[in-house]
């Protein structure tokens, strides 16, 4: 089907080649004599025209791109409260630079076709004008100026986390070649040390089981949020750079191995609320759409039909990490407070969790070499190995 | 250079060359210093690099279009291992885009570009003998060459060419169990950008002294076209930057091959913890964008300058505001120096640089603002000659102009957040230096292929190749701004491997017909400009009727460039269509009139 396609493709590649040859050839009729390869007044003529129609192109493409795909920018429904800065100021430069395109294209090209050369046209002498210079050097500068204004202001404002006064919520994320984690800090709200040198068993992101501050860690493999508090990332990565990305929040932070980096935000619309927006409903019922007709095709074919589709927020990686970095995401979740409350309330704490595998680890251990001497001493030994885990290293 | 050369010399054919300069095919077609020579070897080696490049390109488009679907063109180009059963591997398809980026940034439009124009204009837009070394010269382009090769050579080695993205961050780029590309294959990368630095800064260097010291009697600083302007400040800024990059890759070389940490540190990887220590990515980012931004201007600014040229000769009209452009070149060199960071704002560098860096990174706006408005004043009341060469100008203008306006997005720290390596950043640059900077590339090549070649290309194939480029050059990135607004991140193998994405299918696969379009009809290119060689029609001296000094020497090519005395100089290249003359352009080795007018310069 696609050779098919490719090589009807090429036929009438060939086929439009050769009829564009032709018109071109045919535009100098009656002049074979003059075969100098250079523009005479024909050529300017005919591209003359074809610079104008070239503008029609330019718009049409850029009202089919806004009528087809116009739905898909992130540029509203933000779900977090700074998304409504960035989108505002995204609409505002996107407007300017729109105003600024269709002018400066339609100058453009009507020049070239109003000023097409012609035989005994005389061009005007006219080559400098100082005032003309300081009028559109002075315009950028003052409009730039006030887009540098009110960026760096909103920038300020996402960037610079007063970790004392707003006392957000602090929780880790952690990268590694194809997989999120994520660290809790717990009731404390104080992660514990953490370093690529303590990874050992079940404790896959290094924490310090002996800093006090540890004690309460949780780690998921989910991030769960609560909505309207000031959440604090502190980002971390064990191999390569990452790129701690999640669009809906407008929320971006590389995890730089070797180094902590920080993004923080508050979510503003929980999972479900964001399912309910209008903007998401279309979005969602239009990939269904899609998903359903491939899997009527995957089905033909003796394949499993795709699963219908059900938004969920992505943390994805943005920095290019090796082969399937395409394929490197977490789910999010947002929800009231009490739910997060409750989610974060079940799960275990890492220290608890290391106790418990090195518990079951010896016990099989011993369970091998003696099988007769299980006792509860044996897990009385292991709470010490546990402490001593850490200071091996 | 002498002044050997007899009034005689240029009747002779080629091969009659012997009684002054004994010239066997070696050193006349291979390892010469003749700066037009030199030119031609550069373009030739450019447009080979760049079928490989561009062919890349239409690779990896297919498999975006159609993710994971069998090709026989991807079992033909890359073989079992890269494309078991004709599906492109993940890690084939970072490979790709790797030396694409590579080749299309370096090899075609920083070498090939600046290598082709500035070597064949820079001494006769001058009225030099040639440029200052001619021996630097040829060893500029033969490292060039080398470094061409081995590039080459890294597509087949066994674990798979460099595939950390042409940015080569480390880690990735530094530790072989994190990507197969980043063992052999990103040593010879790394091998082939030192000498490519060195060719490039040969290169360089040659062209500033040239500038400096060659320039015939009357060729004042401000009579020089501008196009000599964009070549002078594009080797400084290479001058400047183009060291630190090789600092950079000689760091990345000692921390993959001697256990050093410059850029590594604290890294737990495929089940052990390494050795290294201390060292932060962050500051190889900052390195290499120390290079990779004025990049950008050293593949722009020369195809700008091509530009003011074409421009100005075929709209029969002096440049607009020839200071103005003349400030605005160095205004572009100046910032563009000190903008890197804002290819950095989410690196985890501290937040206050990223203000600094939005501040400078807006201000380039104006400057580039002024040159666009220059350019359309300039057609304004022309009497325009739409030649292929000014067609490809007035595209570059546009495409400069539609991708230089979401600089104004992407330079904007707080909107960068969310559009940072995403789609839109690949929409951006592609506009705005790479179909900008390939557009000036084509411009230059359609206008000064009668001085190279002493034939004119087919003009209507040119027309051909011009419009069916520039609508699908749109058709491939207009749409892709969209996608990468919707947050779809570059470098992904497909994006349909999980829902979100899955409404961007559709726009993927249209921008990759128009690029498969846009490519084939590529050919059409390069069979004019082969053909042309041999078959095109013979040149005129002066086919444009253009002002500069590669017009006045003889369509023969000659060591010395001129036979007898070298020209000199009265006024600016930019007199078109002044009063008082009866022809439409005055050469700038025709004396003024008694009582002429110096206008405006």
């Amino acid at each position: 089907m696609t050779s098919l396609l490719v090589l009807l493709v090429l036929v009438l590649l060939s086929v439009a080649l050769w009829q564009l040859t032709k018109i071109f050839d045919l535009t100098q009729v009656g002049k074979q004599s003059d075969n100098t390869q250079i523009a005479d007044d024909n050529d300017n003529k005919v591209n003359g025209y074809l610079l104008f129609g070239f503008l029609g192109f330019i718009y049409l493409i850029t009202i089919f791109c806004i009528v087809n795909y116009g739905g898909l920018p992130l540029m509203s429904n933000s779900a977090s409260v700074h998304g409504k800065d960035v989108d505002q100021l995204m609409w505002i430069s996107m407007i300017l630079i729109f105003i600024v395109q269709t002018i400066t294209q339609a100058l453009l090209h009507y020049f070239g076709f109003k000023y097409r050369g012609r035989t005994g046209q005389v061009a005007t002498y006219f080559s400098d004008n100082n005032k003309l210079e300081f009028i559109w050097s002075s315009i950028p500068a003052l409009v730039l100026a006030v887009l540098i204004f009110f960026g760096l202001y909103s920038w300020t404002d996402i960037m610079f986390v007063n970790e004392k006064e707003e006392k957000p919520i602090v929780i880790e994320v952690y990268a590694q070649q194809f997989k999120w984690t994520a660290r809790y800090a717990g009731d404390d709200n104080v992660l514990g040390k953490a370093n690529v040198r303590l990874i050992e068993g079940i404790n896959t992101l290094g924490v310090d089981l002996a800093d006090p501050n540890a004690q309460d860690d949780i780690v998921t493999d989910e991030l769960h949020l609560p909505k309207g508090k000031k959440v604090v990332f502190k980002i971390r990565s064990q191999d390569v750079l990452h790129s701690f990305y999640m669009p809906h929040f407008r929320a971006q932070m590389n995890c730089v191995p070797g180094m902590v980096t920080q993004f923080a935000f508050t979510p503003s619309l929980t999972t479900s609320e964001m399912r309910d927006t209008k903007e998401m409903t279309e979005k969602v019922a239009n990939i269904n759409k899609i998903r359903e007709a491939k899997s009527k095709q995957l089905v033909a074919e003796g394949k499993t039909a795709l699963d219908p589709y059900q938004f969920d927020f992505l943390l994805l990686c943005n920095k290019i990490c090796g082969s399937s970095h395409y394929n490197m995401q977490m789910k999010v979740v947002v929800e009231s407070e009490a739910d997060y409350n409750k989610w974060l309330k079940e799960k275990t704490k890492l220290v608890q969790s290391v106790k418990t595998a090195v518990a079951e680890e010896v016990a099989a251990k011993l369970a091998e070499s003696n099988p007769a001497k299980i006792d509860t001493t044996s897990v009385k030994k292991d709470t010490t190995l546990v402490a001593e885990a850490p200071t091996k290293q | 250079m002498s002044h050997a050369h007899d009034n005689h010399a240029h009747d002779h054919h080629d091969d009659h060359h012997e009684h002054h300069h004994k010239d066997t095919f070696i050193t006349k077609y291979i390892f010469s210093i003749d700066h037009k020579m030199i030119a031609k070897q550069y373009l030739l080696t450019g447009i080979f690099m760049g079928i490989i490049g561009v062919g890349m390109s239409l690779l990896f488009r297919l498999q975006l279009a159609w993710p994971e679907q069998s090709f026989k063109v991807f079992s033909f180009f890359l073989g079992e291992k890269m494309a078991p059963e004709g599906v492109m591997t993940n890690e084939a398809y970072l490979s790709l885009i790797t030396i694409h980026g590579t080749i299309m940034v370096f090899f075609v439009l920083t070498a090939a570009l600046s290598g082709t124009f500035s070597n064949l204009l820079i001494p006769l837009q001058l009225g030099a003998r040639d440029m200052a070394s001619g021996f630097l010269n040829m060893i500029s382009y033969w490292l060039f060459f080398l470094s061409s090769v081995i590039m080459v050579i890294s597509l087949f080695v066994e674990s798979g060419p460099a595939s950390a993205g042409w940015t080569i961050y480390p880690p990735l780029s530094a530790l072989p169990q994190a990507i197969a590309g980043s063992g052999l294959g990103m040593t010879l990368w790394l091998v082939s950008m030192a000498v490519f630095i060195a060719a490039s800064l040969m290169g360089s260097l040659n062209y500033i002294v040239t500038v400096i010291n060659l320039r015939t009697k009357g060729m004042t600083m401000t009579r020089m076209p501008l196009t000599i302007w964009a070549f002078f400040i594009t080797a400084v800024i290479g001058v400047i930057s183009f060291p630190v990059l090789l600092s950079a890759a000689l760091l990345l070389i000692m921390d993959r091959s001697f256990g050093t940490s410059f850029f590594l540190s604290d890294i737990y990887l495929a089940g052990e913890v390494l050795n290294y220590q201390g060292g932060s990515p962050v500051l190889f980012e900052h390195l290499f964008w120390f290079l990779g931004h004025p990049e950008v201007y050293i593949i722009l600014l020369p195809a700008l300058g091509i530009t003011s040229e074409v421009i100005a000769t075929n709209a029969r009209k002096p440049i607009f505001g020839y200071r103005a452009m003349i400030m605005s070149i160095l205004a572009i060199a100046f910032l563009s120096t000190i903008v890197w960071g804002h290819h950095m704002f989410v690196s985890g560098m501290n937040p206050f640089l990223g203000s600094v860096f939005t501040f400078t990174t807006l201000l380039i706006a104006i400057p580039s603002a002024v040159k666009a408005f220059n350019y359309i004043t300039t057609l304004w009341k022309g009497n325009l000659q739409l030649n292929p060469a000014m067609l490809f100008s007035i595209g570059l203008v546009s495409t400069f102009i539609t991708g230089g306006l979401t600089g104004i997005i992407l330079g904007d720290s707080t909107l960068d957040i969310n559009v940072h390596d995403t789609y839109f950043v690949v929409a951006h640059f592609h506009l705005v230096m790479g179909i900008s900077a390939l557009y000036g590339m084509f411009a230059g090549i359609y206008h000064w292929y009668p001085k190279m070649f002493g034939r004119m290309l087919n003009k209507n194939l040119g027309y051909v190749h011009f419009w069916v480029t520039a609508v699908c050059a749109y058709g491939v990135f207009f749409p892709m701004h969209f996608i990468g607004m919707a947050g779809l991140p570059r470098r992904y193998y497909t994006n349909t491997n999980f829902p979100l994405f899955d409404d961007l299918q559709d726009v993927n696969v249209i921008i990759t017909v128009f690029a498969l379009v846009g490519g084939v009809f590529q050919l059409v290119f390069i069979y004019n400009f082969f053909s042309s060689i041999f078959y095109g029609k013979k040149t005129v001296q002066n086919p444009w009727r253009s002002n500069t000094l590669e017009w006045t020497a003889p369509i023969e090519h000659i060591h010395g460039n001129w036979p007898g005395e070298i020209p000199e100089v009265h006024r600016w290249p930019y007199d078109y269509s002044k009063p008082g003359h009866d022809e439409d352009f005055v050469p700038q080795n025709v004396p003024m009139k008694p009582g002429e007018e110096v206008l405006h310069h």
